[in-house]
Protein backbone atom coordinates (compact mmCIF):
# COMPACT_ATOMS: atom_id res chain seq x y z
CA UNK A 1 0.00 0.00 0.00
CA UNK A 2 1.47 3.52 -0.73
CA UNK A 3 0.67 6.31 1.31
CA UNK A 4 0.59 10.21 1.41
CA UNK A 5 0.58 10.22 5.10
CA UNK A 6 4.21 11.41 6.12
CA UNK A 7 6.35 12.02 9.27
CA UNK A 8 8.73 15.08 9.18
CA UNK A 9 11.10 13.87 10.81
CA UNK A 10 12.61 17.59 11.95
CA UNK A 11 9.94 18.94 14.04
CA UNK A 12 9.21 14.65 15.47
CA UNK A 13 10.38 15.00 19.27
CA UNK A 14 9.27 11.03 19.93
CA UNK A 15 7.01 11.94 22.21
CA UNK A 16 4.81 8.45 21.55
CA UNK A 17 1.15 10.56 21.42
CA UNK A 18 0.73 9.04 17.99
CA UNK A 19 1.77 5.49 18.75
CA UNK A 20 -1.23 5.19 21.22
CA UNK A 21 -3.94 6.73 19.12
CA UNK A 22 -3.01 5.26 15.58
CA UNK A 23 -6.42 2.52 15.49
CA UNK A 24 -4.06 -0.11 13.33
CA UNK A 25 -1.27 0.19 15.45
CA UNK A 26 1.30 1.30 12.82
CA UNK A 27 3.64 3.80 14.32
CA UNK A 28 6.74 2.88 16.48
CA UNK A 29 9.04 5.57 18.11
CA UNK A 30 12.94 4.75 17.42
CA UNK A 31 16.08 6.44 18.40
CA UNK A 32 13.62 9.68 19.33
CA UNK A 33 11.69 9.66 15.97
CA UNK A 34 8.38 8.03 15.08
CA UNK A 35 8.71 5.87 12.35
CA UNK A 36 5.14 4.52 10.16
CA UNK A 37 4.69 0.79 9.41
CA UNK A 38 3.84 1.12 5.54
CA UNK A 39 1.20 -2.00 5.63
CA UNK A 40 -0.59 -1.46 8.26
CA UNK A 41 -1.11 2.43 8.03
CA UNK A 42 -4.39 3.09 6.47
CA UNK A 43 -4.08 7.22 6.00
CA UNK A 44 -6.95 7.95 8.18
CA UNK A 45 -5.16 10.72 9.60
CA UNK A 46 -5.28 10.20 13.28
CA UNK A 47 -1.62 10.69 13.75
CA UNK A 48 -2.00 14.40 12.03
CA UNK A 49 -4.40 15.59 14.28
CA UNK A 50 -2.84 14.19 17.31
CA UNK A 51 0.32 15.12 17.01
CA UNK A 52 1.42 18.10 19.50
CA UNK A 53 4.16 19.17 17.36
CA UNK A 54 2.36 19.23 13.80
CA UNK A 55 5.01 16.96 12.72
CA UNK A 56 2.41 14.34 11.12
CA UNK A 57 1.64 15.60 7.15
CA UNK A 58 -0.23 14.10 4.22
CA UNK A 59 1.48 15.85 1.06
CA UNK A 60 -1.33 16.68 -1.58
CA UNK A 61 -0.50 18.70 -4.38
CA UNK A 62 1.18 22.11 -5.45
CA UNK A 63 -0.82 24.41 -7.24
CA UNK A 64 2.07 24.79 -9.34
CA UNK A 65 0.94 21.19 -10.96
CA UNK A 66 -2.02 22.96 -12.80
CA UNK A 67 1.34 24.33 -15.48
CA UNK A 68 1.24 20.99 -16.62
CA UNK A 69 -1.72 20.99 -18.32
CA UNK A 70 -3.59 22.50 -21.40
CA UNK A 71 -6.76 22.33 -19.87
CA UNK A 72 -7.59 21.76 -16.12
CA UNK A 73 -10.79 20.73 -14.14
CA UNK A 74 -11.51 20.78 -10.39
CA UNK A 75 -13.42 17.96 -8.56
CA UNK A 76 -14.19 19.32 -5.22
CA UNK A 77 -15.85 17.67 -2.63
CA UNK A 78 -18.74 19.05 -1.16
CA UNK A 79 -17.27 19.02 2.13
CA UNK A 80 -15.10 22.42 1.02
CA UNK A 81 -19.01 24.11 1.03
CA UNK A 82 -19.35 23.45 4.72
CA UNK A 83 -16.25 25.96 5.39
CA UNK A 84 -17.69 28.82 4.34
CA UNK A 85 -19.79 30.96 6.42
CA UNK A 86 -23.42 32.47 4.71
CA UNK A 87 -22.80 30.55 1.70
CA UNK A 88 -25.97 30.47 0.22
CA UNK A 89 -25.24 28.78 -3.32
CA UNK A 90 -22.02 26.37 -4.23
CA UNK A 91 -21.97 28.86 -7.22
CA UNK A 92 -20.11 31.19 -5.54
CA UNK A 93 -17.32 28.11 -4.43
CA UNK A 94 -17.55 26.96 -8.33
CA UNK A 95 -17.03 30.04 -9.94
CA UNK A 96 -14.13 31.10 -6.90
CA UNK A 97 -12.66 27.56 -8.26
CA UNK A 98 -12.73 29.44 -11.91
CA UNK A 99 -11.17 32.18 -10.56
CA UNK A 100 -8.37 30.21 -9.14
CA UNK A 101 -6.97 29.13 -12.67
CA UNK A 102 -9.22 25.93 -13.20
CA UNK A 103 -10.84 25.66 -16.59
CA UNK A 104 -13.97 23.98 -15.28
CA UNK A 105 -15.49 22.06 -12.49
CA UNK A 106 -17.31 19.03 -12.11
CA UNK A 107 -18.49 18.35 -8.12
CA UNK A 108 -17.73 15.12 -7.02
CA UNK A 109 -21.42 14.91 -5.37
CA UNK A 110 -22.46 14.48 -9.56
CA UNK A 111 -20.67 11.71 -8.79
CA UNK A 112 -21.94 10.66 -5.86
CA UNK A 113 -25.87 10.76 -7.21
CA UNK A 114 -25.05 9.08 -10.47
CA UNK A 115 -24.00 6.05 -7.78
CA UNK A 116 -26.83 6.00 -5.92
CA UNK A 117 -28.90 5.67 -8.92
CA UNK A 118 -26.93 2.86 -9.52
CA UNK A 119 -27.52 1.47 -6.41
CA UNK A 120 -31.18 1.85 -6.55
CA UNK A 121 -31.56 0.44 -9.82
CA UNK A 122 -30.04 -2.49 -9.24
CA UNK A 123 -32.56 -5.78 -9.44
CA UNK A 124 -33.33 -7.75 -5.93
CA UNK A 125 -30.46 -9.88 -5.59
CA UNK A 126 -31.17 -12.76 -3.04
CA UNK A 127 -27.36 -13.47 -2.90
CA UNK A 128 -26.50 -9.84 -2.30
CA UNK A 129 -24.63 -9.87 1.46
CA UNK A 130 -26.68 -8.29 4.13
CA UNK A 131 -26.00 -5.80 5.23
CA UNK A 132 -23.89 -4.18 2.71
CA UNK A 133 -20.70 -2.02 3.83
CA UNK A 134 -20.80 1.90 1.73
CA UNK A 135 -17.55 1.87 -0.19
CA UNK A 136 -16.91 5.61 0.02
CA UNK A 137 -14.63 6.76 2.60
CA UNK A 138 -11.17 4.74 1.66
CA UNK A 139 -9.92 4.27 5.47
CA UNK A 140 -12.86 2.26 6.12
CA UNK A 141 -11.70 0.27 3.08
CA UNK A 142 -7.92 -0.05 4.23
CA UNK A 143 -9.27 -0.90 7.68
CA UNK A 144 -11.21 -4.07 6.71
CA UNK A 145 -8.78 -5.01 4.03
CA UNK A 146 -6.07 -5.28 6.79
CA UNK A 147 -8.18 -6.44 9.94
CA UNK A 148 -12.16 -7.45 8.75
CA UNK A 149 -11.39 -9.58 5.55
CA UNK A 150 -14.81 -11.31 6.30
CA UNK A 151 -16.25 -8.37 5.36
CA UNK A 152 -14.62 -7.69 2.41
CA UNK A 153 -17.66 -9.51 0.38
CA UNK A 154 -20.15 -6.91 2.03
CA UNK A 155 -18.33 -3.74 1.23
CA UNK A 156 -20.40 -2.38 -1.65
CA UNK A 157 -18.91 -2.82 -5.21
CA UNK A 158 -18.39 1.04 -6.22
CA UNK A 159 -15.85 3.48 -7.05
CA UNK A 160 -15.58 7.07 -5.02
CA UNK A 161 -17.79 9.35 -5.98
CA UNK A 162 -14.32 11.32 -6.73
CA UNK A 163 -13.17 8.92 -9.03
CA UNK A 164 -16.21 8.38 -10.95
CA UNK A 165 -16.54 12.54 -11.65
CA UNK A 166 -13.03 12.70 -12.32
CA UNK A 167 -13.39 9.96 -15.29
CA UNK A 168 -16.39 11.10 -16.40
CA UNK A 169 -15.37 15.33 -16.10
CA UNK A 170 -12.03 14.35 -18.39
CA UNK A 171 -14.09 12.56 -20.79
CA UNK A 172 -16.15 15.53 -21.26
CA UNK A 173 -13.13 17.88 -21.11
CA UNK A 174 -12.17 15.97 -24.16
CA UNK A 175 -15.13 16.32 -25.97
CA UNK A 176 -15.63 20.30 -25.35
CA UNK A 177 -12.14 20.87 -26.12
CA UNK A 178 -11.03 18.72 -28.76
CA UNK A 179 -7.43 18.05 -26.82
CA UNK A 180 -6.26 14.41 -25.57
CA UNK A 181 -7.05 12.86 -22.04
CA UNK A 182 -3.08 13.57 -20.84
CA UNK A 183 -3.49 17.22 -21.81
CA UNK A 184 -6.03 17.54 -19.51
CA UNK A 185 -5.16 17.66 -15.89
CA UNK A 186 -7.73 16.67 -13.18
CA UNK A 187 -7.61 17.65 -9.44
CA UNK A 188 -9.59 16.47 -6.68
CA UNK A 189 -10.17 18.99 -3.81
CA UNK A 190 -10.57 16.90 -0.73
CA UNK A 191 -11.20 16.28 2.90
CA UNK A 192 -8.63 14.05 4.13
CA UNK A 193 -5.19 12.26 4.05
CA UNK A 194 -6.85 9.03 2.63
CA UNK A 195 -8.24 10.48 -0.01
CA UNK A 196 -4.87 12.69 -1.32
CA UNK A 197 -3.53 8.78 -1.08
CA UNK A 198 -6.39 7.39 -3.46
CA UNK A 199 -5.89 9.95 -5.79
CA UNK A 200 -2.24 8.91 -6.86
CA UNK A 201 -2.50 5.43 -5.44
CA UNK A 202 -6.21 4.26 -6.03
CA UNK A 203 -7.19 0.77 -4.43
CA UNK A 204 -10.20 0.02 -6.38
CA UNK A 205 -8.95 1.42 -10.09
CA UNK A 206 -5.87 0.09 -12.19
CA UNK A 207 -4.33 3.46 -12.88
CA UNK A 208 -5.03 6.70 -11.09
CA UNK A 209 -7.79 9.00 -12.57
CA UNK A 210 -7.01 11.79 -11.27
CA UNK A 211 -3.83 13.82 -11.97
CA UNK A 212 -3.43 15.11 -8.22
CA UNK A 213 -5.40 16.31 -5.12
CA UNK A 214 -5.38 19.34 -3.36
CA UNK A 215 -6.00 19.87 0.11
CA UNK A 216 -9.41 21.51 1.34
CA UNK A 217 -7.17 23.92 4.29
CA UNK A 218 -5.18 25.06 0.76
CA UNK A 219 -8.34 25.76 -1.33
CA UNK A 220 -9.94 27.34 1.35
CA UNK A 221 -7.60 30.10 2.21
CA UNK A 222 -6.93 30.71 -1.67
CA UNK A 223 -10.42 31.06 -2.30
CA UNK A 224 -11.83 33.64 0.09
CA UNK A 225 -10.17 36.82 -1.91
CA UNK A 226 -11.59 35.80 -5.45
CA UNK A 227 -14.81 34.66 -3.61
CA UNK A 228 -14.96 37.94 -2.08
CA UNK A 229 -14.74 40.22 -5.45
CA UNK A 230 -17.75 37.77 -7.03
CA UNK A 231 -19.58 38.35 -4.04
CA UNK A 232 -22.97 39.95 -5.69
CA UNK A 233 -22.14 39.54 -9.37
CA UNK A 234 -24.37 37.16 -11.53
CA UNK A 235 -22.62 34.02 -11.87
CA UNK A 236 -23.05 31.28 -14.42
CA UNK A 237 -24.36 27.88 -13.11
CA UNK A 238 -22.04 25.55 -12.82
CA UNK A 239 -23.46 22.87 -9.80
CA UNK A 240 -24.37 19.36 -11.31
CA UNK A 241 -25.15 18.04 -8.12
CA UNK A 242 -28.04 18.43 -5.56
CA UNK A 243 -29.40 17.80 -1.84
CA UNK A 244 -28.73 14.27 -2.40
CA UNK A 245 -24.98 14.21 -3.53
CA UNK A 246 -24.36 16.97 -1.41
CA UNK A 247 -25.11 15.91 2.02
CA UNK A 248 -22.18 12.99 1.48
CA UNK A 249 -19.80 15.51 2.99
CA UNK A 250 -21.53 14.28 6.70
CA UNK A 251 -22.49 11.19 7.86
CA UNK A 252 -25.47 9.94 7.07
CA UNK A 253 -26.18 11.78 4.00
CA UNK A 254 -25.24 8.80 2.22
CA UNK A 255 -27.68 6.79 3.48
CA UNK A 256 -29.98 9.88 3.08
CA UNK A 257 -29.25 9.68 -0.64
CA UNK A 258 -29.57 5.99 -0.74
CA UNK A 259 -33.42 5.83 0.65
CA UNK A 260 -32.20 3.41 2.73
CA UNK A 261 -34.61 2.50 5.62
CA UNK A 262 -32.61 0.12 7.76
CA UNK A 263 -29.09 2.06 8.05
CA UNK A 264 -26.56 2.59 10.40
CA UNK A 265 -24.26 5.37 10.31
CA UNK A 266 -20.85 5.36 11.99
CA UNK A 267 -18.37 8.03 12.04
CA UNK A 268 -15.20 8.00 13.66
CA UNK A 269 -12.66 4.96 13.32
CA UNK A 270 -12.65 3.67 16.44
CA UNK A 271 -16.08 3.71 16.56
CA UNK A 272 -16.02 2.62 13.46
CA UNK A 273 -13.79 -0.45 14.33
CA UNK A 274 -16.29 -1.51 17.22
CA UNK A 275 -19.39 -1.89 14.66
CA UNK A 276 -17.02 -4.01 12.26
CA UNK A 277 -16.31 -6.22 15.37
CA UNK A 278 -20.04 -6.31 16.32
CA UNK A 279 -20.86 -7.18 12.27
CA UNK A 280 -18.11 -9.91 12.77
CA UNK A 281 -19.71 -11.74 16.06
CA UNK A 282 -22.82 -11.81 14.19
CA UNK A 283 -24.76 -8.86 16.34
CA UNK A 284 -26.43 -6.48 13.79
CA UNK A 285 -29.03 -8.69 12.39
CA UNK A 286 -31.41 -5.67 11.68
CA UNK A 287 -29.68 -3.46 9.68
CA UNK A 288 -29.26 -3.28 5.52
CA UNK A 289 -27.30 -0.61 4.71
CA UNK A 290 -24.20 0.51 6.75
CA UNK A 291 -22.44 3.90 6.59
CA UNK A 292 -18.68 4.44 7.92
CA UNK A 293 -16.63 7.06 7.86
CA UNK A 294 -13.41 7.53 9.32
CA UNK A 295 -13.74 11.06 10.80
CA UNK A 296 -16.27 11.95 13.30
CA UNK A 297 -19.24 14.06 11.79
CA UNK A 298 -17.69 12.31 8.25
CA UNK A 299 -15.90 13.97 5.63
CA UNK A 300 -16.47 17.93 7.17
CA UNK A 301 -14.09 16.23 10.32
CA UNK A 302 -11.45 15.35 7.41
CA UNK A 303 -8.26 16.69 8.77
CA UNK A 304 -7.46 19.04 5.59
CA UNK A 305 -10.98 20.71 6.78
CA UNK A 306 -10.80 24.05 8.38
CA UNK A 307 -14.13 24.86 10.59
CA UNK A 308 -15.47 22.93 13.21
CA UNK A 309 -17.07 19.97 11.60
CA UNK A 310 -20.30 20.38 14.14
CA UNK A 311 -20.88 23.72 12.75
CA UNK A 312 -19.86 23.03 8.95
CA UNK A 313 -22.56 20.25 9.05
CA UNK A 314 -25.11 22.87 10.39
CA UNK A 315 -24.07 25.27 7.19
CA UNK A 316 -24.30 22.25 4.87
CA UNK A 317 -28.04 21.77 6.30
CA UNK A 318 -28.73 25.29 5.59
CA UNK A 319 -27.13 25.45 2.13
CA UNK A 320 -29.08 22.20 0.92
CA UNK A 321 -32.37 23.95 1.55
CA UNK A 322 -31.63 25.68 -1.37
CA UNK A 323 -30.79 22.95 -3.58
CA UNK A 324 -32.86 20.86 -5.85
CA UNK A 325 -32.62 16.49 -4.78
CA UNK A 326 -30.72 15.95 -6.84
CA UNK A 327 -29.16 17.42 -10.65
CA UNK A 328 -27.50 14.49 -12.04
CA UNK A 329 -29.45 11.39 -13.10
CA UNK A 330 -28.35 8.05 -13.32
CA UNK A 331 -29.17 6.48 -17.05
CA UNK A 332 -28.92 1.97 -16.56
CA UNK A 333 -26.84 1.19 -19.08
CA UNK A 334 -24.61 4.42 -19.55
CA UNK A 335 -21.19 4.48 -18.95
CA UNK A 336 -21.32 4.56 -15.00
CA UNK A 337 -22.07 0.66 -15.21
CA UNK A 338 -18.49 0.10 -17.27
CA UNK A 339 -16.93 1.68 -14.41
CA UNK A 340 -18.54 0.28 -11.64
CA UNK A 341 -18.19 -2.86 -13.41
CA UNK A 342 -14.69 -2.40 -14.19
CA UNK A 343 -13.61 -1.65 -10.72
CA UNK A 344 -11.57 -3.58 -8.88
CA UNK A 345 -12.95 -5.78 -5.35
CA UNK A 346 -11.23 -4.81 -2.46
CA UNK A 347 -8.61 -7.95 -1.30
CA UNK A 348 -7.13 -8.95 1.37
CA UNK A 349 -4.50 -7.39 2.76
CA UNK A 350 -2.76 -9.56 5.34
CA UNK A 351 -0.40 -7.20 7.11
CA UNK A 352 -0.72 -8.90 10.31
CA UNK A 353 -0.07 -12.13 9.94
CA UNK A 354 3.11 -13.74 11.77
CA UNK A 355 4.11 -16.16 9.31
CA UNK A 356 2.50 -17.95 6.08
CA UNK A 357 3.31 -21.82 7.80
CA UNK A 358 0.44 -22.32 10.62
CA UNK A 359 2.85 -23.87 12.32
CA UNK A 360 5.34 -21.29 12.50
CA UNK A 361 3.14 -18.52 12.99
CA UNK A 362 1.79 -20.27 16.59
CA UNK A 363 5.16 -20.89 17.32
CA UNK A 364 5.66 -17.31 17.35
CA UNK A 365 2.54 -16.38 18.61
CA UNK A 366 3.56 -18.73 21.39
CA UNK A 367 6.73 -16.55 22.02
CA UNK A 368 4.35 -13.49 22.38
CA UNK A 369 2.12 -14.77 24.53
CA UNK A 370 5.21 -15.93 26.87
CA UNK A 371 6.96 -12.50 26.72
CA UNK A 372 3.81 -10.49 26.95
CA UNK A 373 3.43 -12.28 30.66
CA UNK A 374 6.14 -11.28 31.64
CA UNK A 375 5.93 -7.34 30.93
CA UNK A 376 4.14 -4.74 33.35
CA UNK A 377 0.70 -4.33 31.03
CA UNK A 378 1.28 -0.60 31.81
CA UNK A 379 1.32 0.98 28.09
CA UNK A 380 3.91 3.24 29.11
CA UNK A 381 5.06 3.57 25.83
CA UNK A 382 8.46 3.82 26.68
CA UNK A 383 9.95 0.78 24.46
CA UNK A 384 8.44 2.88 21.56
CA UNK A 385 5.44 0.44 21.17
CA UNK A 386 1.86 1.21 22.02
CA UNK A 387 1.35 -1.76 24.20
CA UNK A 388 3.01 -4.29 25.94
CA UNK A 389 1.35 -7.16 23.09
CA UNK A 390 2.58 -5.51 20.30
CA UNK A 391 6.23 -4.81 21.82
CA UNK A 392 6.16 -8.68 22.18
CA UNK A 393 4.76 -9.07 18.99
CA UNK A 394 8.00 -6.74 17.71
CA UNK A 395 10.49 -8.78 19.69
CA UNK A 396 9.28 -11.50 18.17
CA UNK A 397 9.19 -10.65 14.81
CA UNK A 398 12.88 -8.97 15.04
CA UNK A 399 11.56 -5.19 14.92
CA UNK A 400 12.89 -4.49 18.66
CA UNK A 401 14.65 -6.13 21.38
CA UNK A 402 13.85 -7.44 24.66
CA UNK A 403 15.76 -4.31 26.77
CA UNK A 404 14.05 -1.79 24.60
CA UNK A 405 12.02 -2.46 27.94
CA UNK A 406 12.83 -0.38 30.70
CA UNK A 407 11.16 -3.23 33.34
CA UNK A 408 12.97 -5.69 31.71
CA UNK A 409 15.95 -3.59 31.99
CA UNK A 410 15.45 -2.51 35.49
CA UNK A 411 15.66 -6.27 36.48
CA UNK A 412 18.65 -6.97 34.72
CA UNK A 413 20.14 -3.98 36.85
CA UNK A 414 18.29 -5.48 40.09
CA UNK A 415 20.10 -8.57 39.39
CA UNK A 416 23.67 -7.21 38.84
CA UNK A 417 23.35 -4.44 41.70
CA UNK A 418 21.64 -7.23 43.98
CA UNK A 419 19.73 -4.92 46.12
CA UNK A 420 15.95 -3.20 45.40
CA UNK A 421 17.84 0.55 44.55
CA UNK A 422 16.73 -0.62 40.90
CA UNK A 423 13.42 1.55 41.04
CA UNK A 424 16.04 4.74 40.64
CA UNK A 425 16.18 3.88 37.13
CA UNK A 426 12.49 4.43 36.55
CA UNK A 427 10.81 7.38 36.00
CA UNK A 428 8.47 8.43 39.07
CA UNK A 429 5.15 7.29 37.70
CA UNK A 430 6.15 3.66 37.87
CA UNK A 431 8.82 3.29 40.99
CA UNK A 432 6.99 1.07 43.27
CA UNK A 433 9.36 1.34 46.71
CA UNK A 434 7.32 3.81 47.87
CA UNK A 435 3.75 3.62 49.17
CA UNK A 436 1.40 5.65 47.68
CA UNK A 437 0.65 9.49 49.39
CA UNK A 438 -2.77 9.20 50.80
CA UNK A 439 -4.66 12.15 50.73
CA UNK A 440 -4.64 14.89 53.74
CA UNK A 441 -7.81 14.01 55.97
CA UNK A 442 -10.26 16.63 54.95
CA UNK A 443 -10.72 19.40 57.21
CA UNK A 444 -14.33 20.26 59.13
CA UNK B 1 -0.66 -32.48 18.81
CA UNK B 2 0.06 -28.74 18.32
CA UNK B 3 -1.76 -26.47 19.85
CA UNK B 4 -2.15 -22.65 21.62
CA UNK B 5 -4.01 -22.09 25.01
CA UNK B 6 -5.75 -18.69 25.30
CA UNK B 7 -7.71 -18.25 28.32
CA UNK B 8 -10.03 -15.32 29.45
CA UNK B 9 -11.53 -14.59 32.99
CA UNK B 10 -15.01 -12.95 31.80
CA UNK B 11 -16.60 -11.00 34.45
CA UNK B 12 -20.23 -11.43 35.47
CA UNK B 13 -23.30 -8.80 35.29
CA UNK B 14 -20.70 -6.53 33.04
CA UNK B 15 -22.64 -6.43 29.67
CA UNK B 16 -20.54 -3.33 28.47
CA UNK B 17 -17.40 -5.42 28.23
CA UNK B 18 -18.86 -8.10 26.60
CA UNK B 19 -17.03 -9.10 23.38
CA UNK B 20 -13.52 -8.08 24.46
CA UNK B 21 -12.55 -11.46 24.67
CA UNK B 22 -14.39 -12.53 21.39
CA UNK B 23 -12.22 -9.45 19.56
CA UNK B 24 -8.84 -10.69 21.22
CA UNK B 25 -9.36 -14.44 19.77
CA UNK B 26 -10.08 -12.94 16.58
CA UNK B 27 -7.10 -10.62 16.27
CA UNK B 28 -4.85 -13.92 17.10
CA UNK B 29 -6.22 -16.44 14.69
CA UNK B 30 -5.74 -13.41 12.22
CA UNK B 31 -2.41 -12.79 13.25
CA UNK B 32 -2.00 -17.16 12.77
CA UNK B 33 -3.45 -16.72 9.36
CA UNK B 34 -6.67 -18.81 9.90
CA UNK B 35 -9.10 -18.26 7.02
CA UNK B 36 -11.90 -15.38 7.36
CA UNK B 37 -14.63 -18.32 7.66
CA UNK B 38 -13.21 -19.87 10.70
CA UNK B 39 -12.32 -16.64 12.52
CA UNK B 40 -16.03 -15.32 12.21
CA UNK B 41 -17.58 -19.24 13.41
CA UNK B 42 -15.26 -18.69 16.84
CA UNK B 43 -15.89 -15.34 17.25
CA UNK B 44 -20.16 -15.79 17.22
CA UNK B 45 -19.51 -18.77 19.22
CA UNK B 46 -17.04 -17.44 21.57
CA UNK B 47 -19.83 -14.13 21.57
CA UNK B 48 -22.63 -15.82 22.19
CA UNK B 49 -21.07 -18.18 24.72
CA UNK B 50 -19.54 -14.90 26.33
CA UNK B 51 -22.42 -13.07 26.88
CA UNK B 52 -24.70 -16.38 28.36
CA UNK B 53 -21.53 -16.43 30.99
CA UNK B 54 -22.30 -13.19 31.68
CA UNK B 55 -26.10 -12.86 31.85
CA UNK B 56 -26.94 -16.21 33.15
CA UNK B 57 -23.42 -17.64 35.49
CA UNK B 58 -22.18 -14.14 37.18
CA UNK B 59 -18.67 -14.96 34.60
CA UNK B 60 -16.77 -17.80 34.37
CA UNK B 61 -13.74 -19.20 32.35
CA UNK B 62 -13.54 -18.91 28.62
CA UNK B 63 -10.21 -21.73 27.05
CA UNK B 64 -9.64 -21.57 24.01
CA UNK B 65 -7.50 -23.88 22.52
CA UNK B 66 -6.43 -22.70 18.92
CA UNK B 67 -5.12 -26.58 17.05
CA UNK B 68 -3.69 -26.99 13.58
CA UNK B 69 -6.92 -29.06 12.24
CA UNK B 70 -9.81 -27.58 14.92
CA UNK B 71 -10.40 -24.90 17.29
CA UNK B 72 -11.91 -25.92 20.71
CA UNK B 73 -14.04 -23.03 22.61
CA UNK B 74 -14.80 -24.42 26.21
CA UNK B 75 -16.61 -22.02 28.23
CA UNK B 76 -16.55 -22.73 32.41
CA UNK B 77 -18.92 -21.47 34.63
CA UNK B 78 -19.85 -22.25 38.39
CA UNK B 79 -23.52 -20.81 37.59
CA UNK B 80 -26.88 -21.94 38.82
CA UNK B 81 -26.67 -24.83 36.18
CA UNK B 82 -29.03 -25.20 33.22
CA UNK B 83 -31.89 -27.23 34.72
CA UNK B 84 -33.40 -28.44 30.93
CA UNK B 85 -30.94 -28.48 28.37
CA UNK B 86 -32.83 -29.83 25.43
CA UNK B 87 -35.22 -27.10 26.13
CA UNK B 88 -32.33 -24.76 26.24
CA UNK B 89 -31.24 -25.68 22.98
CA UNK B 90 -34.65 -24.76 21.34
CA UNK B 91 -34.36 -21.19 19.30
CA UNK B 92 -36.60 -18.63 20.63
CA UNK B 93 -36.65 -20.14 24.22
CA UNK B 94 -35.13 -17.55 27.43
CA UNK B 95 -34.94 -17.11 30.62
CA UNK B 96 -33.66 -13.62 30.55
CA UNK B 97 -35.49 -10.87 32.11
CA UNK B 98 -36.67 -7.75 30.86
CA UNK B 99 -33.56 -5.68 31.70
CA UNK B 100 -31.44 -7.85 29.50
CA UNK B 101 -33.61 -8.18 26.94
CA UNK B 102 -34.44 -4.03 26.93
CA UNK B 103 -30.70 -4.48 26.06
CA UNK B 104 -31.53 -6.20 23.06
CA UNK B 105 -29.96 -9.31 24.59
CA UNK B 106 -31.73 -12.52 25.93
CA UNK B 107 -33.39 -13.60 22.35
CA UNK B 108 -33.21 -17.25 22.86
CA UNK B 109 -30.93 -17.74 20.07
CA UNK B 110 -27.67 -17.78 22.57
CA UNK B 111 -27.34 -21.72 22.64
CA UNK B 112 -28.61 -22.73 18.91
CA UNK B 113 -26.50 -19.91 17.01
CA UNK B 114 -23.50 -21.58 18.90
CA UNK B 115 -24.35 -24.98 17.58
CA UNK B 116 -25.23 -23.61 13.97
CA UNK B 117 -21.34 -21.85 13.75
CA UNK B 118 -19.44 -25.01 15.45
CA UNK B 119 -18.88 -28.15 14.23
CA UNK B 120 -19.47 -29.79 17.37
CA UNK B 121 -20.75 -28.68 21.18
CA UNK B 122 -21.26 -30.38 24.32
CA UNK B 123 -23.02 -29.16 27.14
CA UNK B 124 -22.59 -30.71 30.75
CA UNK B 125 -24.81 -28.84 33.41
CA UNK B 126 -25.60 -29.83 36.97
CA UNK B 127 -27.98 -27.51 38.50
CA UNK B 128 -26.00 -25.51 41.30
CA UNK B 129 -22.98 -26.96 40.29
CA UNK B 130 -22.41 -24.84 36.71
CA UNK B 131 -22.08 -25.57 33.15
CA UNK B 132 -19.35 -25.94 30.90
CA UNK B 133 -19.90 -25.26 27.13
CA UNK B 134 -17.25 -26.80 25.01
CA UNK B 135 -17.62 -26.58 20.95
CA UNK B 136 -15.33 -27.55 18.37
CA UNK B 137 -14.57 -25.47 15.15
CA UNK B 138 -12.97 -27.46 12.47
CA UNK B 139 -10.92 -25.95 9.74
CA UNK B 140 -11.18 -26.21 6.43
Amino acid sequence: MRHSVVLEYQKCRGCTTCIKNCPTEAIRVRNGKATILPNRCIDCGTCLRVCPHHAVTSIPDSFNALQNYQYTVAVPDPALYGQFHNLDSPELVLSGLLELGFDSVYESAAGAELLTGYLASRPEDPDRPVPEISSVCPAVVRLIRIRFPSLLGNICPLLLPTELAAILAREKAVRDTGLSPQEIGVFSIVPCSSLVTAASSPDGQIAPVLDGAFAIRDVYKALLSPMKALAGKSLPSLALAGRAGTGWAFSGGESYAHRAERYVAVDGIENVIRMLEEIEDGRLPEADFIELRACTQGCLGGCFCVENPFIARMRMKRLMGELPEARSVYQPGSRVDDLIASTQKPEYYPTFQLDPDRRVAMEKMRKIQALEEQLPGLRCGSCGAPSCRAFAEDVVMGRASEDDCIFKVRERMQHMAGKAEADEYLPAPFRRRHAIPKDPPAQD
Amino acid sequence: MESLRLTFQVAGGDLTHAGEASSQVKQTLRKMGYDSDTIRRVSVCMYEGEINMVIHANGGTATVDVGLDDITITLADVGPGIPDVEQAMQAGFTTAGDQVRDLGFGAGMGLPNMKKYSDEMNIESTVGVGTTVTMVVRIP
